[in-house]
């Protein structure tokens, strides 16, 4: 426990010195959310759909995690290229406990990010339905944050360069986000984009939020809470998998 | 008395090529053994498989009596290691770096605290305790990397080409470090080096290694007469010829080998 926890707070402690890092990663989001939100949100009160913010902010504190998540994995090529990883693989620890620990360390970094997301929401006008719920909706957020971290390690232990690591998750969890139910509702939705929608797990991560925060829901919470936890189970074996077979 | 490292017919292949070849060598406790030769001999192979960061294809190897391969974590916990590449966290402070590794090796939480300190005290680190690595030169950050080496307290030190890169004065405070620390502690040193002179002056016995196999092994006299040679460099150039080397010399270099060989078979 101890080593999981030093690992842990090794993420903490760069993360928290890394003040350019904080603020990159809350501007895409605030730009999402101050564009669309006031750009689109006229026409979509026109169209009968209600409040956009309301709709909008579940779906850009999920692009929040998924990015903060995703590229959170560079570090391990950062580990690899400064050399710190050698000294983790020549520790008798287990490699499950190094991955973990450093793997939950990236996934608070990423909660904190959403949490201070939905914060800012709140001044530009977002209120959640009900103060109990937001319990959920963090048990929700740290779902996803653990599976794309895990994901984002176990990409980062298999690409051993930068470039190449920010083109796929540029290929995978652009169109991926852009294809999910973030930013538009699946209801109304040309039967294509409803397709890929409904195939899409980040629309589940979305749906789950937007139940929990706004009493929305396209597929069901229960639906919800099953693909994501496929998805933690999937991508947390993908990521452990790779991890271990990491060669410096 | 049980040798402090133990090869017994090492080997290792990178598809058809054998890095390492059925190697047999023993190291005594309180030893400083030197690991001598050219660019792709070996040297960084063997040192991985030491260190556990490489599977040996065959043959077995024991640090002070534990398997390296059956018992990885028992050997890991008895030796130290100092890369040729530094290993910290630049993001860290010296005392976090080595908080963190005496938290992976398990040293027990009390003896935590004055442990760092009296190793930061010992390599004149003290002063720049709460400072980022990021901020230490290249002879500080090796500094730090053999005192975090020994915060487990070892038996035995592995140095991977400690001084590449050092100044004199440095270079020098290394060596009469680690002299005392074999002399005082009875710990074992194996290193490797590229200057020859190093090795005359603090190894007791020297190893050679070319092509994946030893090609010789004593005291610097021993190497001397058996090559009919003065100087220790002398009889190193006679060993392993006078021809340059261009085989890998980086890590990734090492990587891209070994991913062309898996490819190849």
């Amino acid at each position: 426990m101890r080593q999981v926890y030093i690992l842990w707070l090794r993420q903490l402690r760069k993360y928290f010195r890394s003040k350019s890092r904080i603020i990159g990663a809350i501007g895409q989001p605030l730009l999402f959310l101050l564009a669309l939100g006031y750009g689109i949100g006229s026409v979509f009160k026109q169209a009968g759909q209600g409040d956009y913010i309301q709709f909008l902010v579940p779906g850009v504190i999920v692009q929040t995690i998924l990015f903060a998540s995703i590229f959170w994995g560079i570090n391990v090529i950062f580990d690899r290229l400064w050399g710190f990883l050698k000294e983790m693989m020549v520790a008798p620890a287990s490699r499950l406990k190094i991955f973990l620990g450093s793997v939950l360390g990236g996934a608070t970094t990423a909660v904190l990010q959403g949490i201070l997301v939905l914060v800012i929401s709140f001044f530009l006008g977002f209120r959640p339905y009900s103060i109990p719920m937001l319990g959920v909706a963090l048990i929700v957020i740290c779902l996803i944050a653990i599976a794309v971290t895990s994901l984002g390690a176990g990409l980062g232990s298999v690409i051993d360069n930068i470039p190449g690591f920010q083109a796929i998750n540029q290929f995978l969890i652009f169109p991926l986000y852009f294809l999910s139910s973030a930013l538009y509702p699946l209801d109304s939705a040309p039967p294509v984009l409803r397709f890929i929608g409904n195939i899409n797990p980040i629309s589940y991560a979305v749906d789950a939020l937007r139940a929990t925060l706004i009493n929305q829901s396209h597929f069901g919470l229960a639906k919800d809470f099953l693909v994501l936890g496929v998805i933690v189970v999937v991508l947390v074996a993908f990521g452990v998998d790779r991890f271990r077979r990491i060669e410096v | 008395m049980a040798d402090a490292i133990r090869l017994n017919n090492l080997t290792k292949k990178f598809g058809d090529f054998k890095a390492v070849n059925q190697i047999n060598l023993s190291v005594k406790k309180g030893e400083i053994f030197a690991f001598l030769g050219p660019n792709g001999a070996g040297k960084s192979t063997t040192i991985k498989m030491l260190t556990t960061l490489l599977h040996p294809s065959e043959g077995s190897l024991l640090i002070d009596g534990n398997d390296v391969v059956k018992d990885q974590d028992a050997a890991r916990k008895s030796f130290g290691v100092v890369f040729q590449d530094p290993s910290l966290d630049d993001d860290l402070t010296a005392y976090e770096n080595m908080e963190l590794h005496a938290i992976l090796y398990d040293v027990p939480a009390k003896d935590l605290k004055p442990k760092v300190h009296e190793l930061l005290k010992l390599v004149e680190l003290e002063e720049r305790v709460d400072a980022q690595v990021k901020t230490f030169s290249g002879g500080m950050k090796r500094r730090l990397e053999i005192a975090r080496g020994l915060l487990h307290k070892p038996s035995v030190l592995f140095l991977d080409e400690p001084t590449l890169g050092l100044d004199t004065q440095t270079r020098r405070l290394l060596w009469d470090y680690v002299s005392r620390l074999s002399k005082e502690n009875k710990m074992t040193i194996f290193f490797t080096t590229h200057y020859i002179e190093e090795a005359e002056q603090v190894a007791d016995r020297i190893a050679v290694i070319d092509h994946g196999s030893i090609v010789a092994l004593g005291t610097t006299k021993e190497l001397a007469q058996k090559t009919n040679t003065k100087t220790l460099e002398d009889a190193y150039l006679a060993l392993t010829g006078e021809s340059l080397r261009d085989e890998a010399v980086s890590d990734k270099d090492n990587r891209i080998a070994r991913m062309a060989a898996r490819r190849r078979r």
